[in-house]
C-alpha cells in the first residue's frame, strides 16, 4: 500500500509542477490544486499508515498498548485541506479577474508590472 | 493562570476585524474603532514585552492540554520584540492607510482585512508549534492576498497572481517539512522537536526537512534566488494599503528562519550554514544591483528590501550571539526605516501624482519637509553614523569579524561594500526626486508647501511619517536598551536549552 501511495504522491507532485510551468493560467490553478493534494497525501504517508486500528482505548485498559492509527496527521491534513480549499477559491477568482482586466490567459503576457520604464 | 496580555494580543485584532465586517461602509466609526484597537494592541504588546523581560519566557497551553499534546503559545524575548514592532507599525500604518485611501469601497475591505492580517502576524510570532505556525502563516497570507488586490488594477492583478502562486508553493514546502519532522519524531511542538531531533537515527532526513524549511521560509523572506516575486508585486499595490505588508511580511520569514535554525535545528556546524552565508552575500549584492537599474521610486525601494534581507540572513548564518543580536536590531531598524521611506514615497505621490523618477523633481524646493524626512530615513538605511542603520551594521560587522573564519569575513566585507551601493541608489532618488528641477510645466510645479500646510492638507499621512521619524531618531541616539533586548533574545536563541526547558517545564 505504501509503495502505491508513494508512487501516486510522486506522480501528483510532478504533474502539479508540470502544469504550473505552463503558460496558461488555468493550468496554473490546476497545478496549484494538484500540488496541495500531493502535499496532503505526503503527510498522510510519511506519518505511517496503519489500517483498521483506531486510537481508542478499550474500557478495561488505561492506555493504548498496540500499534494504532495516529489521529494527529489526519487532523493536520484536514486543516491543510480546508486552508488549501480557501486559497484555491481565491486563486480561481483571481485568474478570472486577471482575464477580465488583461484579456489574456497567457502568463508570458502578464509581465507589465516588471518592466522598467 | 493564563496570561492576559498574551491572549489580548490575539483577541484584540480578531474582535476588531469581526466588528469591522459588521460595520460595512460606516467609514468614520470604523476609523475610530481601528484607532482605538490599534492603540489597545500597542498597550497589550507593551505589557507583554514588560512581562517577558521581567519574568522570562511565557507559556500558555491552549485548552489546558498538557504541553506537547495541545497547541502551545510561547512568547520569548524575540517574539515579544517582534510583536511590539508590529504593534507600532500597525498604529502608524492604519492611520496612514485610512487617510491615504479615498475610495469608500476600498476602505471597507481594507479595514477588516488589515486586522485579520495583524491577527495572523501576532499568531505567527507566538506559535510554539510548527503546524500552528503554518496555520498562522496562512491566515496572514490570505489577508495579504486581499490587501494586494484591493483596487484590482491590471498591474496589481498581475503582481498578485505571482505572489499567490509562489506562496502556495512555499506553503506546500513548509507542509512537507512539517510532515517529515512529524514522521521522524511524532512531535510538532518546537521545544519537543528540538529535543527529539538529535536522537533521530537517519540524520539525512532531518537535513532534508531543514532544506524544505529553508526554501519555504526563504521564499517568504525573499532571499536569493527566491526573491523574484517581491519586486514583481510589492510596488503594484497602493502604498496606503501595503505599509504593514511591505514592512512585516518578509520579516515574518526572517523570524521563522531564525526560530527554526536556532531552536529546532541549530545551524552551527551543519551543511546549511555555509549555504546560507553565501546566499546572504548574494542576496545583498543582487538586491542592491537590481535597485540600481530601476527608475521607479517604489521599485527601487522594493529591491532594497531584498538587499537588506541579506544582512539579516547574514547575522543568522554567522551564528554568534552578537551577530544574531545584530540581525534582530537590523530587523527593527529596517522595518521602521523602510516603512517610512515607502510612506514618504506615498506622500510625494499624493502631492505630485507620480512614482516615476522621470516625472518627479523639485520636491526639496517645493515641499522641504518631505525632503528632510526622506533624508533622515535614507541616511539611516545607508548606515551613516549615528543613525540607526549604523548600529545594526556595526553589530553585524563586529559579530562577523570576531567570528573570524575566512568565509564569514569575506561575506561581512561584502556587506560593507553593499552599504556604499545603497548610498548610491539613495543618492539617485535624492537627485531625481528631490533635487533636480521639476520637469512638469503644469500646476504641479507651482505647489509650495510649508510643514504646516502639509500637515493641514495631509494630516494622517504626515503625522505617521513624523512619528516614524521620531522613532528612528530615538533608536539612533538611544540604541542601548534595544541592543540589550536584542542581545538577550539572541542569547535565548543560541543557548536553546533556556527555551526548551522553559517550555517543557524542566528546572
Amino acid at each position: 500500500m505504501e509503495v502505491v501511495l508513494a508512487i501516486l504522491t510522486g506522480l501528483l507532485f510532478s504533474a502539479g509542477l508540470y502544469l504550473m510551468l505552463h503558460k496558461g493560467v488555468v493550468k496554473l490553478i490546476l497545478g496549484i490544486m494538484l500540488l496541495s493534494y500531493a502535499t496532503n497525501l505526503f503527510i498522510f504517508l510519511v506519518a505511517r499508515i496503519t489500517r483498521g486500528i483506531p486510537a481508542i482505548i478499550s474500557e478495561n485498559q488505561d492506555k493504548l498498548t498496540d500499534t494504532f492509527a495516529d489521529p494527529v496527521p489526519q487532523a493536520l491534513i484536514l486543516t491543510a485541506i480546508v486552508i488549501g480549499f480557501g486559497i484555491q477559491a481565491f486563486a480561481i477568482v483571481l485568474i478570472r479577474r486577471v482575464y477580465k482586466a488583461t484579456g489574456t490567459a497567457n502568463m508570458d503576457e502578464l509581465s507589465s508590472s516588471e518592466k522598467i520604464d | 493562570m493564563q496570561n492576559i496580555s498574551l491572549i489580548s494580543v490575539l483577541i484584540i485584532p480578531l474582535l476588531s476585524a469581526i466588528l469591522m465586517l459588521l460595520m460595512w461602509g460606516k467609514t468614520k466609526t470604523k476609523r475610530l474603532l481601528g484607532g482605538v484597537s490599534t492603540a489597545l494592541y500597542l498597550l497589550a504588546s507593551i505589557a507583554l514585552f514588560a512581562e517577558v523581560s521581567a519574568n522570562g519566557l511565557i507559556l500558555v497551553d491552549v485548552g489546558s492540554w498538557q504541553t506537547g499534546f495541545g497547541i502551545a503559545l510561547v512568547v520569548d524575548m524575540m517574539s515579544a520584540l517582534f510583536i511590539l514592532l508590529s504593534a507600532i507599525l500597525a498604529l502608524v500604518s492604519f492611520w496612514y492607510g485610512s487617510t491615504f485611501i479615498k475610495s469608500n469601497i476600498s476602505l471597507s475591505i481594507f479595514h477588516p482585512v488589515f486586522f485579520f492580517l495583524l491577527f495572523g502576524l501576532s499568531g505567527a510570532f507566538v506559535a510554539g508549534d510548527i503546524f500552528n505556525l503554518y496555520v498562522w502563516f496562512e491566515v496572514m497570507l490570505v489577508s495579504s492576498f486581499v490587501l494586494f488586490t484591493i483596487g484590482a488594477s491590471r498591474s496589481q492583478l498581475e503582481g498578485a497572481l505571482k505572489y499567490v502562486t509562489i506562496n502556495v508553493i512555499s506553503s506546500a514546502f513548509f507542509l512537507i517539512g512539517v510532515g517529515i519532522l512529524y514522521g521522524l519524531t511524532g512531535n510538532l511542538n518546537m521545544a519537543m522537536l528540538a529535543k527529539a531531533l538529535p536522537l533521530v537515527q537517519n540524520q539525512t532526513l532531518v537535513d532534508i526537512a531543514a532544506v524544505f524549511f529553508l526554501v519555504s521560509f526563504g521564499i517568504k523572506a525573499a532571499i536569493f534566488p527566491l526573491f523574484f516575486w517581491l519586486p514583481a508585486s510589492y510596488h503594484t499595490a497602493p502604498i496606503g494599503f501595503t505599509a504593514l505588508v511591505v514592512a512585516l511580511l518578509t520579516k515574518v520569514g526572517i523570524y521563522s528562519l531564525t526560530r527554526f535554525f536556532t531552536i529546532i535545528y541549530p545551524l552551527e556546524g551543519t551543511l546549511i550554514q555555509p549555504i546560507l552565508l553565501v546566499l546572504a552575500g548574494l542576496t545583498m549584492v543582487i538586491g542592491v544591483l537590481g535597485a540600481a537599474a530601476q527608475t521607479d521610486f517604489r521599485k527601487i525601494l522594493s529591491f532594497h528590501i531584498v538587499s537588506q534581507i541579506g544582512y539579516m540572513i547574514m547575522g543568522l548564518a554567522i551564528f554568534t550571539p552578537m551577530a544574531i543580536a545584530g540581525a534582530l536590531f537590523f530587523v527593527v531598524h529596517n522595518v521602521l526605516v523602510k516603512t517610512n521611506l515607502f510612506f514618504v514615497a506615498g506622500s510625494v505621490y499624493k502631492v505630485f501624482g507620480s512614482f516615476k523618477l522621470k516625472e518627479l523633481g523639485g520636491v526639496m524646493l517645493q515641499v522641504p519637509t518631505l525632503a528632510l524626512l526622506f533624508a533622515i530615513s535614507a541616511f539611516s538605511l545607508t548606515g551613516i553614523p549615528p543613525l540607526s542603520g549604523f548600529w545594526g551594521k556595526y553589530l553585524l560587522a563586529k559579530g562577523g569579524f570576531d567570528e573570524g573564519s575566512t568565509m564569514v569575513v569575506v561575506v561581512t566585507a561584502v556587506s560593507l561594500a553593499v552599504s556604499l551601493l545603497t548610498l548610491f541608489s539613495m543618492t539617485k532618488i535624492w537627485n531625481e526626486v528631490f533635487w533636480k528641477p521639476n520637469p512638469n510645466n503644469d500646476s504641479r510645479s507651482e505647489v509650495k508647501m510649508s510643514f504646516i500646510t502639509l500637515l493641514k492638507q495631509h494630516t494622517g499621512t504626515t503625522v505617521s511619517i513624523v512619528i516614524l521619524t521620531i522613532l528612528i531618531l530615538l533608536v539612533s541616539f538611544f540604541p542601548n536598551s534595544l541592543i540589550n533586548w536584542c542581545m538577550e533574545s539572541a542569547n535565548t536563541l543560541v543557548n536553546r536549552d533556556l527555551y526548551i526547558n522553559g517550555v517543557l517545564g524542566v528546572k
